[in-house]
């Protein structure tokens, strides 16, 4: 059985807005999210700028037991799931309930609870933590607590793989619908790592910046971390059309590779592998592809190898092509910035506007594509990718057409 | 242990050579370090000496900390000894 797949329901939580609309909205207007780090003991970090959500107060949406048991990172994909649930007009009841499932992506899951807890027996000397702590930290609990919110009682599960996690999670909900093993899936990801030990996790590793993500810029001199959430909801297309839902677009195909390389070299061949098996998987050829919404870190290494990646699987329909990496604004999710990024392929599709690749100020031959520099540009495009390319060299790549 | 010989002893660990190997002319390419051996040794150099290297993964060689050999290592981490005292 092989089904189409459509995107039915949207909704998001990230350092451009609390919503679908004020996030797109910031992409047209290439507004930056990132900025001046607020949070404890910042002083004591090299790296001090991040992509925050902003005007954030869980007690506005959470009760007190409710935030006992929600970290940072499950708040997040409970807010977006929101959204994307009050969308699709779904209710999970009987049959429907069974065939529906959540699979997400994040990688340091609830973070936030170990770094505070760490803390509390290490530095304070405490020798008790809260009884809630391990159900509030694991990985799995954005998505259990989103399977217990909206009845959703079939196959659900969390996906981890650093940067791809959020892709992994849609690739891997997509096959479940088209292959009829669920009727409906809510997938995406979530990320919350803006905290003291996780920054300074990252600083480590020598390649964050200290002022800017400009991807593809020849001036570029790091990634920037963010946070957030974004949540879909993937149907069976006939199952949607037949409840006359409103549809964003399709999901038409999905690769994964594995680069089987370097725990933290990004390989071209890998990327390459991944790009050109989701449009084999869609039935798409190359020149059909408008957009790409870039992995694009704003890394020497990912930036050149992506681009050089794509030039490798696209050939000459690669100077046709528009990429942009809206990390600029909103900074690296990491384990939900596939999630987030593929707002920026929706709006492409379905509203024609193209999200720019903003803080970019100077070209790099080595990033010689059409990177949609700093502003936003209106264009038709019927498809799309999202890239995602993962340290330890993890790749998965979707795409998306128009319906 | 001077500084020399301390950072000559880590630059050896990571190339895995005896520290009687490695000379002050030689570059990092020569006693094959690589670019995670590299961020290696500088948080080592960072932890022996207890200073700050600015130093940036993205482009080594533009960074304000002068790799190009293991001499060149050693001035600046005196350099920087002298600033950070």
């Amino acid at each position: 059985m092989t089904r189409r797949v459509v995107i039915t329901g949207a909704g998001t939580i990230n350092p451009l807005g609390h919503s679908v609309d004020q996030t797109m909205q910031a992409m047209k207007d290439g507004q930056c999210g990132i900025g001046p780090l607020d949070i404890r003991d910042v002083d004591r970090l090299s790296i001090q700028i991040g992509g925050q959500v902003k005007n954030y107060d869980e007690q506005a949406h959470f009760n007190r037991q409710q935030i006992a048991l929600y970290d940072r990172f499950t708040q997040f994909t409970l807010l977006a799931a929101r959204e994307a649930l009050s969308q699709s007009g779904l209710t999970f009841n009987g049959a429907l309930a069974d065939n529906a499932g959540v699979i997400l992506g994040t990688s340091g899951g609830g973070l936030n609870t170990q770094d505070e807890n760490y803390r509390v027996v290490y530095e304070e000397g405490k020798n008790r933590v809260h009884p809630f702590i391990v159900p509030k930290l694991m990985n799995s609990a954005a998505v259990s607590q989103v399977s217990m919110e909206w009845n959703l009682r079939g196959p659900s599960f969390t996906v981890a793989t650093a940067c791809a996690s959020s892709n992994h999670a849609m690739g891997q909900a997509f096959n479940m619908v088209r292959s009829g093993m669920a009727t409906v899936m809510v997938t995406g990801g979530s990320e919350s790592m803006l905290c003291f030990g996780g920054i300074k996790a990252w600083e480590g590793l020598r390649v964050m910046s200290k002022d800017a993500c400009r991807p593809f810029s020849a001036t570029r001199n790091g990634m920037v971390q963010g946070e957030g959430a974004g949540i879909f909801v993937f149907e069976d297309y006939e199952h949607a059309k037949a409840r006359g839902a409103q549809i964003l677009c399709e999901v038409a195909g999905f690769a994964m590779s594995s680069d089987a390389s370097d725990i933290v070299m990004p390989s071209k061949q890998g990327a390459a592998r991944a790009i050109a098996g989701a449009l084999r998987d869609a039935k798409l050829d190359r020149d059909e592809v408008g957009y790409i919404n870039a992995h694009g870190t704003g890394t020497a290494a990912n930036d050149k190898t992506e681009c050089a990646a794509v030039a490798d699987v696209f050939g000459a329909h690669a100077d046709k092509l528009m990429i942009s990496s809206t990390k600029s604004m909103h900074g690296h999710l990491i384990g939900g910035t596939g999630a987030v990024e593929l707002l920026a392929c929706i709006m492409a599709l379905r509203d024609g506007v193209i999200a720019p690749t903003i803080g970019y100020e100077e070209p790099d031959p080595e990033c010689a594509l059409d990177v949609v520099p700093n502003v936003a540009r209106d264009a038709v495009v019927d498809v799309a990718l999202s890239n995602a390319f993962a340290f330890g060299g993890l790749n998965a790549v979707i795409a998306l057409r128009k319906v | 242990m001077s500084t020399q010989d301390k950072i000559i002893a880590i630059l050896a660990e990571q190339a895995l050579l005896a520290p009687s190997d490695v000379g002050l002319d030689n570059s990092l390419e020569d006693l094959g370090i690589d670019s995670m051996s590299l961020v290696e040794s500088i948080f080592a150099i960072e932890e022996a000496f207890d200073i700050t290297v600015p130093f940036n993964a993205n482009d080594p060689k533009q960074s304000d900390f002068d790799i190009s050999t293991v001499g060149s290592i050693i001035a600046a981490v005196d350099a920087l000894k002298a600033e950070q005292a």
